[in-house]
């Protein structure tokens, strides 16, 4: 088995605000394997865009790692100085944001944007970076790539906009995408087109990729595995069919259960009780306490990520192991 | 876009007509320039030969028609003082008023700009305070008072500059300018420091405020994501982004510069068209003070049309939207 | 793009707004300074015809032989001219707490007046809306795109000199800014439920609009008033140093420059340094405390 393409080992990143120290990401482990998707799931608050962010190197004060490591090609990211991240980003190590009207410069051209980032990374003249972002632009299935380089990112459609967004990604053939609720902001079925392609993607350039969502369906179909983070940590891991089929922390089983596609018409739909707790005051014990529905007095002990089942952990000492309770 | 502008076009020729109402009654019902004129001792006839030569045994609405019609013609009437066409002494002076105004933008611009910059992408240095402190300064000292303090230290104890007047001017299109000469340059020197300063603070604080908010924007994180170089982030993304805002509010203070040089050019006795409308208030030559007030008002106008246009020329999302509809 | 959720632990001690904005005003330590420095202006000027040596205005009191004189030097009377003199013997220093009297006088005065018009007419445009709001902000577009300067001089040289019409000028060209604020801010109170409540209960216009809405639109108006006190002060000097200001009689410190002006070439720079110094301070104190009460009360800088 070939070595990951990035390894994650207890990382931690840390906020260091006037009102306390936001624990955003608290000793998160994983890793992705060549040409591999791994999703990463939670809820607003949970860490998930922070973890992006941090293999990136993008974490701004009054943030920053403060433990843990970032293996990736052999080479800890969170070591690295900011020169050589920088070498890295946009080459090796990609990333695409949410909102791409937001994150294309608006008075600034699309080719200007694309030739740019060629630019940044390899020593060519400026009709071959134009070339390489005709290409692809091409790859992403965006028609008549000459006009559309022309042009300014307002005049495209949200879908198209991304599909840029990814292009510019792909641009140096990075090694690791890291993908921050890239269709959130977009339409159902155009949602449905750019998750078919990027898996396209993935399968034939073995780029791994870490697809950021809170979106069960999305990672459902996308996804080789999964990570359910829960205020700043891992609660469940696991190949993505397994974990989402047979959840065994009691957060994942709630977010399943929680989709109203799964709910019989009549039925009141089902909620996980409570709300996310701020990570400025974080409960003792089990993160997750105070609202589920299995908690006991063993529960004020923080339980640790254990491999409960082969291939797959869970940070809860009442799993759902009973085949029955199936969501 | 031309009905735009021909639109704005009309909208224009109609603030001016009102403008020239305006400027009419109020300056004609300022004192009474036969006073001012005449000698106490003339008697009745040579007072009503003078007041008819001037046209005020009119009453008010035919002098308004006169001066329109005169207008329309390009004569706004002749200087009681000089006995020269109004428009003709104004238009003498104007290459002197706007190369102040011109100078003191772009000295604004120059050192603004990059300060601004400085004051933004590092917001709690000791510099930055330092320059946001001289921001305050700079709109907090009064004009004048600035203007004779430069006189003193550049003029009067080191000797460097000239204090007052305009010095050699060279020839370019018809019209004489000082800062084709290096007499003429050394001598517009302090005046278009001293009314760059208000404008400096402006575009300082503009800058960094713009600066601020960018840096905060997606885009520049997603161009930090993407391996860009931190200058190329910072002069092209962040900078692309405020200059426009910064631009268009200079340009809408131009007017405001020309008209504030009366000030800048009383203390440095610049021959412009401040100094010429202060003199001219001072002994009621009204022809000049309406002549002046109608090419402010156009000037005005002028540059607001110009900077609306430049506008939507420099925002792409301004200038394609309107090709559309 | 940080997803941590903050939470405000919750203070012990009861903050009510007014002590949580006299802190966060106090923070910066300028501010704080420059509050003092105006507070001792005020009072110098208050306090003038008992705390300056002489009564420059006073002919009995001066000397003409004292006249020019160096700053420092002792004058015939006994006392010392600390700031030098001016061609009529004036003491300067008394002469510059007395200017300072004017020029806040007018500075301030114009400027409430124009603040209670101001605010008035941007409240009734606000709250009436419909054709009164249009005619009303036509007017403050008009007024706000002729330049401030020239407006004002046109007024002064169709009224005269004379401090009352110094301050009719100053009112007159300041009191759209004021409309234009308070217009906006009362734009946006106007749609909130007190309003309606006040409405249900019948309560008359000017309550509702002086009572209610008037409070709730204080912060920014009260930013746009301190600094326009300093533009006052500063509008005023302008013009009276061009000679369309205060009388000789009553000089403000912008015709206390300018009298000095012609003794520039010849080296006599006290007489015009000095005053400018006291306007210079006077001014930036104020902009100094009206950048920090902006600072605090604007609701967008909060972190």
């Amino acid at each position: 088995m070939t070595a990951p393409t990035l390894e994650v080992r207890d990382l931690q990143t840390h906020f260091f605000t006037r009102a306390g120290v936001v624990k955003a990401v608290d000793g998160v482990s994983f890793s992705v394997g060549r040409g591999k998707v791994m999703g990463l799931v939670g809820e607003s608050g949970s860490g998930k865009s922070v973890t992006g962010f941090s293999i990136i190197g993008l974490v701004d004060p009054p943030g920053r790692i403060a433990g843990g490591s970032i293996l990736f090609q052999g080479r800890d990211l969170a070591k690295l100085s900011e020169e050589e991240m920088r070498d890295l980003r946009g080459n090796r190590i990609a990333m695409i944001f949410q909102d791409p009207m937001m994150t294309l410069n608006p008075v600034l051209r699309i080719d200007t944007q694309m030739i740019e980032t060629v630019l940044a990374h390899k020593k060519v003249s400026k009709e071959e970076a134009r070339q390489r972002a005709r290409d692809t632009l091409g790859m992403v299935g965006i028609p008549s790539p000459d006009e559309r380089l022309k042009a300014y990112p307002h005049q495209f459609s949200g879908g198209m906009r991304q599909r840029v967004a990814i292009a510019i990604a792909l641009l140096h053939e990075p090694q690791l995408i890291v993908a921050d609720e890239p269709t959130t902001a977009l339409d159902v079925t155009i949602q449905g087109q750019i998750l078919a392609e990027v898996q396209k993607l993935c399968a034939t350039t073995g780029t791994s990729m870490i697809w950021i969502t809170h979106d069960l369906s999305v990672v459902a179909g996308l996804a080789d595995d999964i990570a359910v983070m829960y205020a700043g940590r891992i609660v469940e891991q696991g190949a993505v069919g397994d974990v989402l089929d047979k959840p065994l922390h009691p957060y994942t089983h709630g977010l399943i259960g929680s989709v109203p596609s799964r709910n019989k018409r009549g039925e009141a739909l089902r909620q996980i009780p409570g709300m996310t707790p701020s990570l400025l005051n974080l409960p003792e014990g089990c993160a997750f306490r105070a609202r589920c529905p299995r908690a006991s007095e063993a529960c004020l002990a923080e339980p640790v990520l254990a491999e409960i089942l082969p291939g797959r952990e869970a940070r809860c000492i009442h799993p759902h192991l009973d085949a029955s309770e199936a969501a | 876009m031309t009905v735009y502008l021909v639109r704005r076009v009309l909208q224009a020729l109609l603030v001016v007509l009102a403008m020239s109402l305006i400027v009419f009654i109020g300056v004609y019902a300022i004192g009474d320039p036969v006073e001012i004129l005449i000698s106490p001792d003339a008697d009745q006839i040579e007072r009503e030969r003078a007041v008819q030569a001037l046209g005020l045994d009119l009453p008010l609405w035919q002098q308004y028609a006169v001066f329109l019609t005169k207008a329309l013609q390009g004569d706004l009437g002749r200087s009681f003082v000089y006995n020269e066409p109004a428009l003709k002494l104004i238009l003498q002076r104007m290459p002197a008023t706007m190369e102040l105004a011109f100078g003191a933008t772009i000295i604004a611009l120059i050192i603004g700009l990059p300060l601004g910059l400085y004051a933004g992408l590092r917001p709690d240095g000791r510099f930055s305070r330092v320059i946001m402190a001289g921001s305050i300064l700079g709109f907090s000292l009064p004009t004048f008072w600035v203007g004779l303090m430069l006189i003193m230290v550049f003029a009067v104890y080191l000797g460097w500059l000239p204090s007052t007047g305009r010095g050699e001017t060279g020839t370019l299109l018809g019209m004489h300018w000082s800062f084709l000469t290096w007499d003429g340059l050394r001598h517009m020197a302090m005046p278009a420091i001293n009314l760059s300063l208000f404008k400096i603070s402006l575009v300082i604080r503009l800058t960094r405020a713009g600066v601020r908010e960018t840096m905060l924007m997606d885009y520049v994180k997603f161009a930090r994501a993407k391996g860009l170089s931190p200058a190329r982030v910072t002069f092209v993304h962040v900078f692309k982004n405020i200059l426009i805002p910064v631009v268009t509010v200079v340009g809408l203070e131009l007017g405001s510069t020309i008209a504030f040089s009366v000030v800048t050019e009383s203390v440095f006795a610049w021959p412009g068209m401040g100094k010429l409308i202060i003199d001219s208030i001072n002994v009621l030559d009204r022809p000049v003070i309406v002549a002046y007030l109608m090419m402010i008002v156009l000037m005005f106008i002028a540059i607001n049309l110009i900077v609306d246009l430049t506008y939507s020329m420099l925002d792409p999302r301004v200038r394609l939207e309107s090709k559309a509809t | 793009m940080s997803e941590a959720i903050i939470t405000a632990k919750a203070t012990d001690k009861v903050e009510t707004p007014f002590r949580r904005f006299v802190f966060e005003f106090a923070e910066s330590k300028v501010a704080l300074g420059a509050l003092v420095v105006f507070i001792i202006i005020a009072l110098l000027a208050i306090f003038a015809p008992w705390i300056t040596p002489q009564n420059p205005y006073d002919l009995a009191e001066l000397d003409i032989m004292d006249g020019r004189m160096e700053p420092g030097t002792v004058g015939g009377a006994g006392f010392t001219y600390w700031l030098g003199t001016d061609d009529q013997g004036r003491d300067m220093l008394s002469g510059i707490i007395y200017g300072l009297r004017i020029s806040l006088t007018v500075g301030a005065g114009s400027a409430l007046i124009a603040c209670l018009i101001g605010a008035s007419l941007g409240l009734l445009a606000a709250y009436a809306g419909g054709r009164t709001d249009s005619v009303i902000m036509r007017l403050v577009d008009l007024q706000l795109s002729f330049p401030t300067i020239l407006a004002a001089l046109m007024i002064l040289a169709f009224l005269g000199k004379g401090i009352m019409n110094v301050v009719i000028a100053l009112v007159l060209v300041e009191w759209a800014y004021y409309a234009r604020t308070v217009r906006g801010t009362a734009l946006v109170e106007r749609r909130r439920e007190y309003i309606e409540a006040a409405q249900c209960l019948a309560l008359p216009t000017h309550r509702v609009l002086f009572g209610h809405l008037l409070p709730n639109c204080l912060p920014p108006l009260i930013v746009v008033g301190t600094m326009q006190v300093a533009r006052a002060i500063a509008l005023e000097a302008t013009l009276s140093f061009l000679g369309l200001g205060v009388p000789i009689t009553e000089p403000s410190l912008g015709l206390l420059i300018a009298n000095g002006y012609e003794y520039m070439l010849s080296g006599k720079y006290w007489i015009s340094f000095y005053p400018g110094i006291a306007l210079l301070i006077t001014i930036v104190s104020i902009n100094l405390v009206g950048d920090q009460l902006r600072d605090v009360l604007n609701p967008r800088l909060k972190k």
